[in-house]
C-alpha cells in the first residue's frame, strides 16, 4: 500500500511530504518529497549587495539564524581577506553556542512530543525563552537576529548582557538534568528510541550525514574542533560521540552537547577580550553613527557602502561551520563586483535526510516518526 | 590576513598530494589547478570525472571519503558556460579539496558520482533542477525543489529574478 504522510503533518516539523510504501505495518520503501518551502534564496542573493544578503541567511535555518550569519560573513571575510578583532570573534562564538542550545532545545521538545513525552516540550521552551531574551537584548530581534556583519558585529552588546548570560549559563546545567530525568532512564522513551532507526558509520559517511547524525553513529568529527573557524581553537570542549547509531544515540549526543555548549559559553564569558567589535576597514564596515554625523569622510563612506555596496575581489570560497544540525557550508563566488555572482548554501539537513531510507526501510511505520525527529530537520534549510 | 594572488600554474602545484596523485594516474584528466585563499581547486576533464573521484576517495594516504557538496556556477554568456563544483572532505585527514568540471552551454551533461558517494543523489538532483544539467547514470533524476511541471532552470543567469510572467 502507498501511504502519503504530510506535507501538513505535525511530526514533519514543517512541510515535508513522505511517500511510504508499506506492507502491513512495515515500511518497504520511503521517499521524501521536498520543495514546499523553496523561496529561491540563492537566486535572490545574486541581486543583492553583499551586506544585504545577511538578513536572507537568517531565513534559511530559522532555528539557528546566528550560525547562518556567521557562515556567510566568514565566507565573505575570507574573500575580502579581512582581519576580525578578537572581541568580535569571541562574541560570535558565544552567540553561536547560545544558538546551538536554543536549537537543541526546540529539537528536544518537539522530538519528545512526537514520540509521546509531552511534558519536556514545556520545560525546553521555558529555557529557550531566556535565550531568545538574550538575543533580543543584543540584536533587537528574537529570531531573525542578523547581528553579525561583514567585518564584525552590528553593535556593542548592551551593558548587562554578559551578566545576564552568565546568570543563564549558571542556572542552565541543572535544567538539562531535569530533562534527562524525564527521558534518559524512562522505560517508554528507551523502548521507542533504543535500537530504532540504526545507521552504520560507513553509511552515514557515504550518505553525507554530518553533525549529531554522524556522531551518533560513532564517527568522531566536529568542524569546530577539527577545522576550527572564528577562534574556536581557543576553547576547550569535548565532542560527544555515541557508538550505537540509533535514535537514542543521537539523543544522547545532543543532550551532552547542551552541557558542552554551556561550558563554551562560560569560557567565552571568562575570557572575553576588550577592544573594538568591528574590523578596521572603512570601505567595508559602516562607521559609527557618532562619526558619521561629525566627520565628512565617515559620511562619505557610509553613503558609498549603502548606495553602491563594496567590491569584493574575484575568487571563490567554501566556508563550512558546525551548525546544530551538521555541516553548514556557504560557497560564495565573486566576480569582482558588489554583488555575489553566486551564493550557494550547503544545507546539513538536505544531506542528513538522505539517510532516512537507510534508517526506516524494513522497520515499523511508527519508527519513521522517531527517525525524522532524530535527524532534526528544518525544512527552511532543506528547501531554501 | 592580506590577500595573496592565486596560484594557477599546474607546475607549481603538482606537489599537492591530491594533484600529484591524479597526475601520476592520468595527466590528461587534470586540466588545471588553482590555489587561492588556502583552498585548492582541481579542474578535471569531464570524461575522467568518475574515475578521478574513485581514485581520490580510495587514496589510502588521504581518503576523500565525504562529499560535502555539489553545485554549479553559470558563466553565461561565456563558453564553456557551466562549472560543476564538487567539495570533497577527508574526515580522517581533515583536508578539503574542490573539483571542477567545465561544461558547454548546449545540452550540458556529465557522469553522475552517485556510485562513488551516494550523498551526491540529492545534490545532483538539485543541480539538475535549478541549472538543467543532466547527470547520466543518475538513479532518479527528477526535479527536487521546483514543481514537476516547472519550465526553465531558475538559477541560470538568463532566467529573470522575477521569473517569467
Amino acid at each position: 500500500m502507498i501511504l502519503n504522510m504530510g506535507p501538513q503533518h505535525p511530526s514533519t516539523h514543517g512541510v515535508l511530504r513522505v511517500i511510504l510504501e508499506i506492507d502491513g505495518e512495515n515500511v518497504v520503501r520511503i521517499m521524501p518529497d521536498i520543495g514546499y518551502l523553496h523561496t529561491g534564496i540563492e537566486k535572490t542573493c545574486e541581486a543583492k549587495f553583499y551586506q544585504q544578503v545577511v538578513p536572507l541567511t537568517d531565513r534559511i535555518d530559522y532555528l539557528c539564524p546566528l550560525t547562518n550569519n556567521l557562515c556567510y560573513v566568514l565566507a565573505v571575510e575570507k574573500l575580502l581577506g579581512l582581519e576580525i578583532p578578537p572581541k568580535a570573534q569571541w562574541m560570535r562564538v558565544l552567540l553561536n553556542e547560545l544558538t546551538r542550545i536554543n536549537s537543541h532545545l526546540v529539537w528536544l521538545g518537539t522530538h519528545a512530543m512526537d514520540i509521546g513525552a509531552l511534558t519536556v516540550f514545556l520545560y525546553c521552551f521555558r529555557e529557550r525563552e531566556d535565550i531568545l531574551r538574550l538575543f533580543e537584548a543584543v540584536s533587537g530581534q528574537r529570531m531573525m537576529t542578523s547581528y553579525f556583519r561583514i567585518g564584525g558585529l552590528a553593535l556593542e552588546p548592551p551593558l548587562d548582557f554578559f551578566e545576564q548570560t552568565r546568570k543563564f549559563a549558571d542556572r542552565f546545567p541543572p535544567k538539562v538534568d531535569e530533562y534527562e530525568n524525564l527521558l534518559t532512564g524512562n522505560p517508554i522513551w528507551m523502548m521507542r528510541t533504543k535500537g530504532v532507526a540504526k545507521l552504520a558509520p560507513e553509511d552515514a559517511i557515504a550518505l553525507g550525514a554530518s553533525g549529531p547524525t554522524l556522531r551518533g553513529s560513532g564517527v568522531d568529527f566536529d568542524l569546530r574542533r577539527d577545522i576550527p573557524y572564528s577562534g574556536y581553537e581557543n576553547f576547550k570542549f569535548k565532542v560527544p560521540v555515541s557508538q550505537e547509531g540509533d535514535v537514542f544515540a543521537r539523543y544522547m549526543c545532543r543532550v551532552q552537547e547542551l552541557h558542552e555548549s554551556t561550558a563554551i559559553v562560560q569560557q567565552a564569558l571568562d575570557g572575553m577580550p576588550e577592544g573594538p567589535i568591528k574590523a578596521d576597514a572603512p570601505k567595508v564596515v559602516l562607521p559609527d553613527r557618532e562619526k558619521m554625523k561629525t566627520q565628512m569622510e565617515a559620511l562619505i563612506y557610509h553613503f558609498k557602502i549603502i548606495t553602491e555596496g563594496f567590491a569584493v575581489p574575484e575568487g571563490e570560497v567554501y566556508q563550512a561551520v558546525e551548525s546544530p544540525r551538521g555541516e553548514m557550508g556557504y560557497y560564495v563566488v565573486s566576480d569582482g563586483t558588489a554583488k555575489p555572482y553566486r551564493a550557494h548554501m550547503r544545507a546539513a539537513c538536505l544531506a542528513n535526510m538522505q539517510t532516512l531510507p537507510k534508517m526506516c526501510e524494513g522497520r515499523l511505520l511508527a519508527d519513521v516518526i522517531a527517525a525524522i525527529g532524530s535527524i532534526d530537520i528544518v525544512l527552511g534549510e532543506i528547501d531554501r | 590576513m592580506p590577500l595573496t594572488p592565486a596560484v594557477t600554474d599546474l607546475q607549481q602545484l603538482k606537489t599537492h598530494p591530491a594533484i600529484a596523485k591524479l597526475l601520476a594516474w592520468n595527466s590528461a584528466a587534470v586540466e588545471g589547478a588553482k590555489f587561492d585563499r588556502d583552498e585548492t581547486t582541481i579542474y578535471i576533464e569531464r570524461s575522467w570525472l568518475r574515475e578521478a573521484c574513485v581514485l581520490l576517495r580510495d587514496d589510502p594516504g588521504c581518503p576523500f571519503n565525504f562529499l560535502s557538496d555539489v553545485t554549479c556556477v553559470d558563466w553565461f554568456p561565456s563558453e564553456p558556460r557551466f562549472e560543476v563544483v564538487y567539495q570533497l572532505l577527508s574526515i580522517p585527514k581533515k583536508e578539503r579539496v574542490r573539483l571542477k568540471v567545465r561544461l558547454e552551454g548546449t545540452a550540458p551533461a556529465i557522469d553522475t558520482v552517485t556510485s562513488v558517494w551516494p550523498a551526491a543523489n540529492y545534490f545532483e538532483r538539485e543541480v539538475f533542477d535549478l541549472f538543467g544539467i543532466r547527470f547520466t547514470g543518475h538513479p532518479y533524476l527528477r526535479r527536487l525543489l521546483m514543481p514537476e511541471d516547472w519550465e526553465g532552470y531558475p538559477l541560470r543567469k538568463d532566467y529573470p529574478v522575477e521569473g517569467y510572467r
